[in-house]
């Protein structure tokens, strides 16, 4: 059936059996990393019980996307009752549909467990989830994405048919460019302008296209989004074709999330079916399409003119600028190349006003930003937050800290392309401003913690790994300069560099910066003259070579257990029982099994 | 300089029968949509050989030299033949701060191959992956499907020798 008003869509979304109808409601996490972990088969099993025991009328189990907490899963939250379970496994079935569902008793085994060893029953008072605020997640984990239905009775798809049947194209662009609203994935630009920049160019055709090439290694929230709310984006690209005057959409995913598609595809049908994409959308003459583009594995991408070029089907080399996509982009026509998470602001911003969105976040830096919280720290998932909270908040206070309560060295942020943040500046509100002037980036969200352990030069060298080996090729400071850089490094870590190569490095790193032709190279220094910057000293440990490469034990801690000559997979350690172990040095990979092996921190790190 | 001559004798025709309908498929401009044509064509014959990529220039009137550039720029196509098994380190960030570095040389020891090469016995083919978006679990090993995660150094032998294992049985 179509829907051609905004009554009719009203009906609709009131028609919608909602959740607090059933007597029970389970929302159980499909995200990727809870798939990892088996979800899809433990939401199977507990569907077969429901079915077996006929409770589909009462009880409601839902497959939902990204619940967010990633560390914890699989999860599931459970209403009316809300009560989180956390971890739970295959095993776990059977209890969760005989105790709780049948006999309505909460499983204690199943709960969070906090840093403080609290049980904690939901996941409303667990410190992960009470500073969060969500706009661009906020149908993520509540709705199945395969059901319009839900979509709709959240006001989905109302901000399209008021920009359709209420506003000019020219309105649509005001409002997105009142809310302050900037590119999420990366760069920061107004998305507002970059509509009015497209908008404003004369021509036959033109495209929106959003970028769902995340490769930021250690960002999924694109991916959480596409799987877990894709009518928002579907409803945004298509508010974009009518604001700039496009009649054509096309989404760019990576191959590496070929699982994606599923729920993106039956998100296009049902809204063709309804008449929310496709020929006179609402009832009106507006028309507008979206297909899909698949990527190949290729980092580079993810920057607009590369993206283009690969949509075309070449080789996704970048092309110089401008001229900017907004005048020439996908076969030559104007235009917009926006993120996933930039597009699914887009709705919210409409039905709630310009003025709400940029009553969130700072001077410049509207709205809310969500960062993929990982490595050393204690709650590892997706954090949604205003703009202008502190690194100290999303590390300690949502993070909860590190593991083990070791000494957190610092953070990366914005992948490849950004750098480090130092314990010092953890008190910095983010935004893409004061990130900037602290010589690193909001990149596209992601936040890798970092403890005492980790060696920074190590680091560097894996992100130039990174880009030495996405660099397209095309221009010669990235293509040869990134790899000379690695070279050094590589030196440098095998003990075979010299005091000037830090020099070389430095002077390497600012010429790539300023001569490449594309953001890949004018950024792929960075982690490098970041960790420069902050620890020089592990910098000159290697090129003096003064560090230690290989594990050693401190004969005074050994108590001569044997566990870590137990765990050592090279058999390099040696020693009887209740003697002093030893480390043969030049056989030991540096793995860290003795280390963890060991009950008396006898063993030394390199 | 080698000649771009297309010997089919050696590729399955009914596979390129369905290659050919799903090109008959595609809808608008077919040259733009290579990388798709090239996703089937690696999903029909498990790698993209020479003579493949040749078919596919010819099939969609590019040159051979195109279609090999586009081939070798994105790390998803294979122009050599892979093992049974694809293990896929994760080397996305959350991954190498807890050691996927570690874990991904021990694999490599243990199977005696390089990145990106079959081992000599066909089972396995060793390749890093970017992040694949499950940092809760990292360090993350996928074996064709099977995800494993937190992966610790001294697991890695026990996990491959699991394969081993199910590989004799067969």
């Amino acid at each position: 059936m179509k829907t051609n008003s905004l009554d009719s869509l009203k009906t609709w979304a009131k028609s919608v059996r909602s959740d607090s109808e059933f007597r029970i409601t389970i929302l159980a996490c499909a995200g990727t990393s809870c798939l990892s972990s088996e979800s899809d088969l433990i939401i199977e099993m507990l569907q077969a019980k429901i079915d077996e025991h006929n409770l589909n009328g009462e009880v409601n189990l839902k497959k939902v996307g990204c619940l967010r907490f990633c560390g914890e899963g699989p999860i599931m939250f459970i209403e009316p009752d809300n009560i989180t379970y956390v971890r739970v496994a295959i095993k776990d079935v059977d209890d969760i549909f005989t105790k709780h569902i049948l006999e309505g008793t909460t499983i204690t085994r199943l709960l969070y467990t906090s840093k403080k060893n609290e049980l904690i029953e939901s996941y409303e008072n667990m410190n992960f989830f009470k500073k969060q605020f969500r706009i661009a997640l906020r149908n993520v984990g509540d709705i199945d994405p395969r059901n319009i239905d839900e979509y709709v009775a959240q006001d989905g798809y109302k901000a399209l048919g008021m920009s359709l049947l209420e506003k000019t194209p020219d309105e649509v662009i005001k409002i997105v460019k009142e809310s302050g609203l900037r590119g999420r994935g990366g760069g920061g630009f107004p998305t507002g302008l970059k509509w009015a920049y497209t908008a404003a160019v004369k021509s036959d055709e033109k495209y929106v296209i959003c970028n769902a090439d995340e490769g930021d290694p250690g960002a999924f929230m694109d991916r959480s989004i596409i799987e877990g709310d894709p009518h928002s984006l579907i409803e945004a690209m298509t508010i974009a074709g009518y604001a700039i005057g496009a009649n054509q959409g096309y989404i760019y995913i990576r191959a590496e999330y070929a699982i994606s598609l599923e729920p993106l595809n039956i998100a296009l049908n049902q809204a063709k079916e309804h008449g929310l994409l496709g020929e006179n959308i609402f009832g009106t003459d507006f028309s507008f399409d979206i297909g899909i583009k698949l990527g190949a594995g290729a980092f580079v991408c993810g920057e607009e003119t590369a993206l283009i070029r690969s949509m075309e089907g070449h080789r996704g080399e970048p092309d110089k600028k401008p001229p900017y996509p907004s005048e020439s982009g996908f076969r030559g026509k104007p235009t917009s190349v926006n993120n996933v998470e930039t597009f699914v602001n887009v709705p919210a911003i409409i039905l709630n006003g310009a003025e709400w969105f940029a009553s969130f976040g700072t001077e410049r830096s509207k709205g809310t930003k969500v960062f993929a919280l990982a490595g050393n720290v204690k709650n590892i998932g997706l954090v949604e937050v205003p703009m202008g909270t502190t690194l100290r908040e999303i590390i300690f206070d949502i993070g909860g800290g590190h593991p083990e309560n070791k000494t957190i060295k610092a953070v990366q942020i914005g992948g490849p392309s950004g750098g480090v943040i130092t314990e010092e500046y953890f008190d910095t509100p983010i935004d893409y401003d004061s990130l900037t002037a602290i010589g690193a980036m909001m990149g596209s969200g992601g936040l890798i913690v970092m403890d005492e352990d980790s060696d920074m030069v190590e680091i560097a060298k894996f992100y130039l790994d990174f880009t030495q080996d996405e660099s397209c090729g095309k221009c010669t400071p990235c293509r040869i300069g990134t790899k000379r850089m690695f070279e050094i490094l590589e030196r440098l870590t095998n003990m075979e560099g010299e005091p000037a190569d830090l020099e070389r490095l430095e002077t390497l790193g600012y010429n790539i910066k300023n001569t490449s032709l594309c953001g890949l190279g004018q950024t792929a220094p960075n982690p490098v003259l970041s960790t420069m910057k902050f620890f020089k000293e592990e910098y000159e440990a290697y090129a003096y070579r003064t560090k230690r490469t290989s594990y050693a034990i401190e004969g005074k801690k050994c108590i001569g257990c044997t566990k870590c000559a137990r765990v050592c997979p090279v058999n390099c350690i040696t020693g009887k029982v209740r003697e002093i172990h030893t480390i043969d040095e030049s056989a030991c990979i540096a793995c860290g099994a003795c280390y963890d092996a060991c009950p008396t921190q006898a063993i030394l790190k390199p | 300089m080698r000649k771009e001559i297309l010997d089919i004798s050696q590729l399955d025709k009914s596979l390129l029968h369905e290659l050919d309908a799903y090109i008959d498929s595609l809808k608008g401009d077919k040259q733009e949509q290579l990388i798709h044509v090239l996703h089937r064509a690696q999903e029909l014959f498990g790698h993209l050989p020479y003579n493949v990529q040749l078919y596919v220039a010819h099939a969609l009137k590019l040159s051979g030299a195109k279609v090999n550039g586009v081939v070798t720029f994105y790390s998803f196509f294979n122009e050599e033949p892979t093992g049974k098994y694809t293990i896929s380190v994760c080397m996305g960030t959350a991954c190498f701060v807890k050691g996927a570095d570690k874990v991904l040389e021990r694999i490599l020891k243990l199977t005696k191959t390089k990145k990106n090469e079959m081992s000599e016995d066909g089972l396995f083919t060793i390749k890093d992956v970017r992040c694949i978006g499950a940092c809760g679990l990292a360090p993350i090993v996928t074996v064709n499907d099977k995800v494993y995660g937190k992966v610790k150094v001294n697991e890695v032998d026990g996990i491959l020798e699991k394969y081993r294992g199910d590989h004799h049985e067969n």
